[in-house]
């Protein structure tokens, strides 16, 4: 086939194998697709389909291949960085018909999933079993299994726990050329390549995740928290390393600054210190003995490094009120201005206090207020920036200030996403962090699964052309970065 | 370091000019096992030393020559560990090939296993290109994740020369208790436990014995010991160590010596000769004549696959066959990592 074949080719031909309600593509019906969790980015899919099993996909992504036409696929559509953002002359593979828990294995602790089956469903159907599945996005009520695989999702309690890729038994996938692979399998490991990892964080360019097969993990008997409050945010960023160098992994370490605080507890009124500059959650879980002897050596720590007030949650509500507001804080955040924007960058744990005060200092310099929760157990920062995209040239400013925040991330060794993906986002500074053989590198994994391309085309790898566009650009107007990173 | 670097890059983008194969080596020391088939060597060991450690960021970068006996007794000092416990077999280990042979010991089923804990991987490609992937940070999703995908796959895809790992901290108490319990319900008995938040850090089963390590809070191992019954072993960490290190009598075997991994509540799998169970029962040992497919087959059957370890015939492949889109993905790797095939020709990771 020569020409994009029309919509009406595209529905036409699909028709062979799909139901006629699983096409869509009037307006006002893919206009519930055209964003995912990054709201700035919109684009109308061509076409969208809601395949109901395997076979349909098969169907769906042969027929795609044979006609060149790009196919993105999409889970919950809560991803933060643009991933399941559509091809405006491609189709738009929702997975969110694949809603079944195909399995629950006690003996073996494993569960076999549909991808579409959200979070914490898996957690919820575990529990009459006393098991749970670990990683805990916070967008764990919406997102799908599929979306976590694709995405490589973290959570509060990854520090202790792993993140997706360590809870993972088995992943089944097509392949763009309609083609079935099993990643993985019931052992530990598997004959050949480590391809269930690399499938990992893949954000949709290899394949389109049908079923996982993840780990379950008996619940633990008890699980208490500290809230540490501190006058001053480097004590705090200091306390973190303390606790872990004590040899403690906590089964999470939260951290929120004054103003992320304050705007929490106006909205959940979980009682939080509101003159605080920085609070740390510190939860503790296992057996009852093990909590004890922990929450002791942590409050000892913390009190060491300044804290001006450590309060132990009393009852399982009184935790979960801690954690209340550390869950919303991206809503609460979200009523103090019209918009905000979320960032993701890690850095090493030691350059915590430097870091945030560089953040403080940028937004004065971009006129910008900034709040800050984020994953501090694991270094993964999550600055959140109020804007008005009403504001002629606030988001481009905006956006520049974020730019900003993931170059000084890579500069202290970290890097410029944790957990929510480059997707479209964060292409640009793919060509921070890494040079150009290693982004070849990339594209040539991608063309051992899609070589021609077709599956989420434009997304998380940058083209080198792009990169080099963008290096003359910043030469041009003569403020690189950083002049001592490699270019080219 | 920065010439010795070189000095290995020049000889990789030599040996692409002239379509030479190089057999990439550490400390020798599990050459029994995986030995490619190249007259020319690349030589590791020069490039070693610590590039960074810092305790409080649980995270290490390591040169690939450097040897693992170094590293763990650097973090020792510090009261961290290489959770997954990678085997030495033998004073010369690298951690290069640690991370290219990807083996875990006895903690990984409760821990995590090498391509787990590694953070970023830095390596020398087919072309003789430096390339760095991953980084020091814990979390860290951009780009693929070519580092773990390094990890076992036997330097087929690249030459590791710096590894980034997360690092544990030691338990602060471990103890070992057995009881005698055969096969079929020990099998049952340590995937119940699995279930149960228990602080369970190792198991073995061989010839009705089940022993398991327990590991953490003093008070958390007493509560859990009460629980569970068993009699204490007072050589535990030696047994634990002899089989992390295949020193146990069970492995001085004239037979060949097989790994199956397989799903951890399979049945007894029947076959004949010698077996030592870890892993929680997914990981079976066994010392046997059969015939190679009889032992691909009874670990298929068992959600795995098998392993030709030591001894036996060493003819290729030792790996049972790979499904064939899986092994057109792989060749389609290769060939993206080492276009001429020249690193180590010859093993099963080479498809
Ligand atoms: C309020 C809020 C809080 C969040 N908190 C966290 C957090 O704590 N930690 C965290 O890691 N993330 C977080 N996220 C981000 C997001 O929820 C995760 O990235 C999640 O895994 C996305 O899942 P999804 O089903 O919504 O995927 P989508 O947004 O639909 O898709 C994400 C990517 O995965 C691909 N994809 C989806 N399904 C498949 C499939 N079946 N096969 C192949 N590719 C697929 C898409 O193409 C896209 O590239 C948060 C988001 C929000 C809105």
């Amino acid at each position: 086939m020569s020409a994009t074949p029309t919509q009406a080719e595209i529905s036409a031909a699909l028709s062979r194998w799909l139901a006629p309600g699983s096409i869509l593509s009037q307006p006002e019906d893919v206009r519930p697709f055209e964003t995912d969790g990054l709201s700035s980015y919109r684009q109308l899919p061509y076409v969208v389909v809601l395949p109901q099993n395997e076979a349909e996909v098969q169907a769906v992504l042969r027929y795609c291949h044979e006609a060149s036409i790009p196919v993105v696929a999409r889970g919950s559509g809560t991803g933060l960085s643009g991933g399941a953002l559509p091809h405006a002359q491609g189709v738009l593979l929702s997975l969110s018909r694949f809603m079944r828990i195909l399995d629950i294995d006690v003996l073996a602790r494993t569960a076999r999933v549909q991808p579409g089956v959200r979070n914490l469903a898996i957690s919820e159907a575990a529990a009459p079993l006393g098991l749970y599945y670990a990683p805990d996005p916070s967008s764990q009520i919406a997102c799908s299994i599929g979306g976590n695989v694709a995405e490589n999702s973290g959570g509060v309690h990854c520090l202790k726990y792993g993140l997706t890729v360590h809870n993972l038994v088995k992943v089944r996938a097509v392949t763009m050329a309609g083609e079935i692979i099993e990643l993985g399998c019931d052992a530990l490991d598997s004959a050949g390549y480590d391809l269930m990892a690399l499938i990992t964080g893949s954000e949709g360019l290899l394949g389109v995740i049908t079923e996982v097969t993840v780990k379950l993990l008996p619940k633990p008997q008890k699980a208490q928290a500290i809230l540490a409050a501190f006058d001053d945010i480097e004590k705090a960023g200091q306390a973190v390393a303390s606790i872990i160098a004590a040899g403690i992994i906590p089964a999470g370490l939260e951290m929120m600054d004054g103003p992320a605080t304050r705007a929490a507890e106006a909205f959940v009124h979980a009682n939080y210190p509101l003159e605080a500059e920085a609070v740390l959650i510190c939860e503790s879980d296992g057996t009852p003995e093990e909590v004890a002897d922990e929450m002791a050596r942590m409050q000892a720590i913390l009190e060491n490094s300044g804290a001006i007030e450590t309060r132990f949650s009393q009852d399982e509500a009184q935790r979960l009120k801690f954690w209340a507001g550390r869950k919303a804080a991206f809503p609460a955040v979200g009523r103090l201005s019209p918009d905000y924007y979320c960032i993701d960058g890690t850095i090493p744990r030691r350059t915590l206090g430097a870091v945030l005060k560089r953040i403080y200092e940028m937004s004065h310099e971009f006129g910008l207020e900034v709040c800050n929760v984020f994953h501090a157990g694991d270094g993964n920062l999550h600055p959140l920036i109020l804007f008005d995209a009403a504001k002629p040239g606030e988001f481009e400013r905006t956006e520049a200030y974020a730019g900003k925040i993931l170059e000084l991330c890579v500069e202290v060794g970290g890097t410029i996403t944790g957990e929510h993906g480059v997707g479209v986002e964060k292409i640009n500074q793919m060509c921070i962090q890494f040079r150009p053989d290693e982004l070849a590198t990339f594209h040539a994994v991608k063309a051992a699964f899609d070589p021609e391309g077709l599956l989420n085309p434009g997304k998380a790898v940058p083209t080198l052309h792009r990169c080099a566009e963008m290096g003359r650009m910043h030469v041009h107007h003569n403020h690189t970065a950083h002049p001592d990173l490699p270019r080219f | 370091m920065q010439n010795t670097l070189q000095a290995l890059m020049d000889q990789v983008r030599n040996a692409h000019a002239t379509a030479t194969p190089l057999r990439i080596r550490g400390g020798h020391s599990k050459c029994f096992w995986v030995a490619a088939d190249a007259p020319q060597e690349l030589d590791l060991r020069p490039y070693s030393g610590i590039v960074d450690y810092e305790p409080s960021e649980l995270v290490i970068t390591v040169r690939a020559g450097t040897p693992l006996s170094e590293v763990e007794a650097l973090l020792r000092q510090q009261g961290q560990m290489l959770a997954f416990e990678p085997p030495h077999f033998g004073p010369t280990a690298t951690l290069g090939g640690a991370m290219a042979t990807g083996l875990s010991g006895p903690r990984r089923p409760h821990v995590g296993s090498a391509r787990d804990f590694v953070l970023g991987v830095r390596m020398i490609d087919g072309l003789g290109r430096d390339l760095s992937f991953g980084g020091r940070v814990i979390k860290n999703v951009a780009g693929f994740d070519v580092s773990r995908l390094m990890v076992g796959a036997l330097g087929s895809l690249g030459v590791i020369t710096e590894v980034s790992l997360k690092v544990l901290p030691v338990p602060a108490f471990e103890i070992t208790l057995e009881w005698q319990l055969q096969e079929a319900a020990a099998l049952t008995r340590v995937n119940e436990w699995g279930s149960l938040p228990l602080p369970v850090s190792a198991t073995s089963l061989q010839n009705g014995r089940l022993r398991a390590r327990l590991s953490g809070a003093e008070v958390a191992v007493r509560a859990a010991m009460r629980q569970m019954g068993g009699e204490p072993v007072a050589d535990g960490e030696l047994w634990w160590q002899s089989l992390r290190e295949q020193r146990a009598a069970f492995f001085e075997t004239e037979r060949p010596l097989w790994r199956l991994a397989v799903k951890s509540t399979a049945a007894p799998l029947g076959l004949s000769g010698a077996l030592l169970t870890e892993w929680g029962g997914a990981q079976r040992w066994i010392a046997s004549d059969h015939a190679p497919a009889q032992l691909h087959k009874a670990a298929r059957d068992a959600g795995g696959h098998a392993l030709l370890f030591r001894g036996g015939n060493p003819a290729r492949p030792q790996l049972g066959a790979l499904d064939p889109v899986l092994a057109q993905i792989h060749r389609r790797l290769k060939h993206a990592f080492d276009p001429k095939g020249i690193l180590n020709p010859g093993l099963p990771g080479n498809f």
